[in-house]
């Protein structure tokens, strides 16, 4: 017995050794998406470590609480989450299990984004038979730059609060940031400009403030409720629909399956269109720049 | 053995003190309160300064954007949500979460923190070819209950009643309940959790299931078949319930390590209910896990648990096919090697997913058995050495659909039966200790029509008997409703 305790001890030792190889100068971060992830580098530079706990191909709702990520959770000196439900699977066990204070929700060290901005589609009411939906609203809110500007003020501000020593560092890249956002913003509304109006089929409710921002028109959902999958009546009744009032693209994200979208896109005769949805969903949507610049482009080029 | 019930206690209370110790050590106490002063100090001007710029920002978006000021007050809690972040920053206690900018359905503030309740509903149709009444895995001491596919036709399996929340800012409180088919109501777990203790460690106290091996720590609705494999049917009596404590640490590694230690009553099988103040079941586990590449993520862990029982009573029959009662009294000690893997394409389980998954558990037990405790009453030795193991594979083949299979074995070994050994009885005194090589394999495929529903079929053909294969079908339903549950590995 008093063995096994020895050799229990060492492993310990031998685990603290490990972990305690990392330099103390960048704060630690676990971002639960690319684009959180991205954001972050645009405010911290290299005086954050970030760590992604997804990718673009991934949905984020769909995560399980595995073991690398808690060991993340438990080393992190900020958590920046999206909120809204998205992550509610995975996130509260990573939080209970980390043993790790700093990030725990209320703490400096959990971050949410989607409370900080005006969420569409806040349900009156919410039954489980009408799918996934989310009582607190959409939470897919990245793709509205709106959105981004201010989450990224409120981030920049959280960065300095949790790393005090670079405060000065945040809150310059944070002005330099909104700077660049702000004329890039301008730069795609103008692009964006012929998009206005234009009818579109999406498939998970997930391009809402995309379309809010870009005055696109959601004609129809190939997913008869939030993540429910279509069922064969279903697509058949959308093709008559659809044929009475034709939208001009199909919208797909990285992470979707092109079924559904094509077998629709062949009946009715649009363009589907691969939207990147995340920064990392195509090889140009390398950042936050890039994931617009590549939407808008696509977008348009599909009308053409 | 007996040395690590106290030395656990005192470890759990030496981790419960650490935090404050490690303040208390400092030598320069002024020194750093006027660090400390001075840092305040720069942080409110900071702090100030960058209220003042998110104020003058927030009105120059409110105008450049009128849809969305118009339907809601833009960006509210933020100016506030730093500024007590502040004062959270000096004085630790929390600082409120930013408010969503729509909260539905909030009107009182008397239901506001009521806790998060879910109820899991689950039933059966069995057919099975042997009668489920004289179901024993031969060659080993039975559990309790635990054992078998349960009872043939209809059934209502159990509806599981959980209700979870923070209770304060250091414990987290759990309950689940499971209200069985014959009205009987089991605690399955009720725990309170540590939220507060910082530096990786939490402690677990109330009634839990033990983290020993993978399975042990799953609800039955999170199970990828019907039943336990049948090692934990035989060893844990289905799974494992500490009434105790329980000390996890991570390590501070991108590897995920963690180290835990238990200490329980042992009132629940393979222990037993002993009337002593000491402990009676210990456990101590390491995990690691990792991920490879973005598609694969894997668990690895080891796990030793000590029991001990007085009077652990079963019944058997004896040479002459009467019904008698049994019992071991003494030291039922169990390792366990478990490995887990899942692999989806990019991490997503929605088109794909693959979960291989296996345990090795090996069981010695050490102590006296006693034959017929309400008749003749005679005891001698008994030594037994045991095995079992299980792998099992789940395969996602489409969206909504999978399919699994999985194989169990045991191992009985020979026991070594002192009564029997110095002629006292015959061997076939004890035919559930015939040495035997249970065995079993199933096939399930499962359907979910969403996250919480499941439908489920499983075929088995069960060699788990000392002679018959009892060919198991099991249809299976899950359904959740409440709070939603947790993803875990």
């Amino acid at each position: 017995m008093s063995k096994l305790i020895r050799g229990l001890l060492a492993l310990a030792s031998l685990a603290l050794c490990l972990g305690a190889a990392p330099a103390q100068a960048a704060i630690r971060v676990l971002a639960t998406t690319p684009d959180w992830a991205a954001l972050l580098v645009e405010l911290g530079g290299d005086k954050v470590n970030v760590y992604t706990a997804t990718s673009a191909f991934q949905d984020v709702h769909r995560v399980d609480a595995k073991p690398s990520l808690v060991a993340r959770a438990r080393t992190a000196d900020l958590i920046v989450a999206t909120g809204a439900d998205l992550e509610i699977g995975w996130m509260p066990v990573l939080l209970q299990d980390s043993g790790n204070t700093k990030v725990q929700p209320g703490a400096p060290g959990y971050f949410e984004a989607a409370p900080l901005v005006h969420l569409l589609e806040v349900p009156a009411a919410v039954d489980r038979a009408m799918g996934d939906i989310h009582p607190l609203g959409n939470p897919h809110v990245t793709l509205d730059p709106r959105n981004i500007a201010i989450i990224a003020r409120a981030l920049a501000a959280r960065l300095a609060l949790v790393d005090p020593a670079n405060a000065a560092f945040y809150a310059a890249r944070g002005e330099d940031f909104q700077r660049r956002w702000q004329q890039a913003s301008v730069r795609w509304e103008t692009q964006a400009a012929p998009l206005k109006g234009v009818g579109v089929v999406v498939i998970h409710r997930d391009q809402a403030y995309l379309c809010n921002w870009l005055g696109l028109k959601e004609l129809a959902a190939i997913e008869p409720k939030p993540g429910v999958p279509p069922s064969a009546g279903y697509l058949v009744e959308l093709v008559t629909r659809l044929t009475a009032t034709p939208p001009r693209l199909i919208l797909r994200n990285a992470y979707n399956d092109p079924k559904a979208a094509d077998w629709l896109a062949e009946r009715i005769h649009v363009p589907v269109v691969l939207l990147p949805y995340s920064v990392g969903g195509t090889p140009q949507a390398k950042d936050l720049f890039g994931l617009f610049d590549d939407t808008i482009n696509r977008l348009l080029a599909a009308l053409k | 053995m007996a040395k690590l019930a106290p030395g656990a206690g005192a470890f759990i209370v030496a981790c419960m003190l650490w935090p404050h110790a490690g303040y208390a050590a400092t030598d320069d106490v002024a020194a750093l309160r006027a660090e400390i002063e001075a840092l305040k100090a720069d942080y409110t001007s900071r702090v100030q300064a960058l209220e003042a710029r998110i104020k003058q920002l927030e009105s120059a978006v409110a105008t450049a954007q009128p849809a969305a000021a118009a339907a809601a007050p833009a960006a509210p809690g933020t100016p506030g949500a730093v500024g007590t972040a502040v004062a959270s920053a000096v004085a630790p206690p929390a600082l409120p979460q930013a408010v969503p900018g729509a909260a539905p359905g909030k009107s009182s503030s008397a239901t506001a923190f009521n806790p998060a309740i879910s109820m899991i509903l689950t039933g059966n149709y069995a057919s099975l070819s042997q009668d489920p009444a004289t179901y024993r895995v031969a060659g080993f001491i039975p559990p309790p209950a635990g054992e078998g596919p349960g009872e043939r036709s209809f059934n209502l399996d159990e509806s599981e009643l959980t209700v979870s929340s923070n209770v304060d800012p250091y414990f987290f409180a759990n309950v689940t309940a499971a209200i069985q088919g014959d009205n009987s109501i089991d605690i399955e777990e009720a725990y309170f959790k540590t939220l507060a203790l910082n530096r990786g460690f939490t402690i677990k106290g109330g009634r839990f299931f033990s983290a020993t091996g993978y399975l042990n720590e799953v609800h039955s609705h999170n199970w990828d078949f019907a039943d336990q494999p049948l090692v934990y049917q035989v060893f844990f009596g289905g799974q494992l319930a500490q009434d105790g404590a329980q000390l996890r640490w991570i390590a501070p590694t991108d590897y995920f390590i963690e180290l835990g230690a238990e200490a329980g009553s042992g009132r629940s099988f393979p222990g037993s209910h002993r009337n002593l103040n000491s402990l009676a079941s210990d456990a101590l586990f390491a995990h690691l896990g990792g991920d490879a590449g973005d598609s694969t993520s894997w668990r690895l862990g080891v796990s030793w648990l000590d029991a001990r029982s007085t009077d652990r009573a079963y019944g058997d029959v004896d040479q002459f096919g009467a019904p008698v009662s049994d019992a071991f009294t003494g030291t039922s000690r169990t390792w366990i090697l478990d490995g887990t893997l899942k692999w989806a394409p990019h991490g997503d389980p929605t088109q794909h997913l693959f979960k291989l998954q296996g345990e090795y558990l090996h069981r010695t037990e050490d102590g006296q058995l006693a034959f017929d405790i309400t008749g003749q009453n005679l005891a001698g030795a008994y030594r037994s050495s045991q095995s079992g193991w299980y792998v099992q594979a789940v395969y996602g083949f489409m969206p909504r659909w999978r399919a699994g299979l999985r194989y169990d074995a045991m191992q009985s070994g020979t026991p070594r039966i002192g009564l029997v050994d110095a002629g006292l009885l015959p061997s076939t005194a004890f035919p559930s200790l015939e040495p035997a090589s249970p065995r079993r394999a199933t096939l399930m495929l499962d359907w979910s029509l969403s996250e919480f529903s499941r439908l489920r079929a499983q075929y088995a053909w069960d060699e788990a008997r000392a002679t018959e294969t009892d060919r198991q079908l099991l249809l299976q339903y899950i359904f959740a409703i409440g709070a939603h549950g947790a993803h875990k590995f």
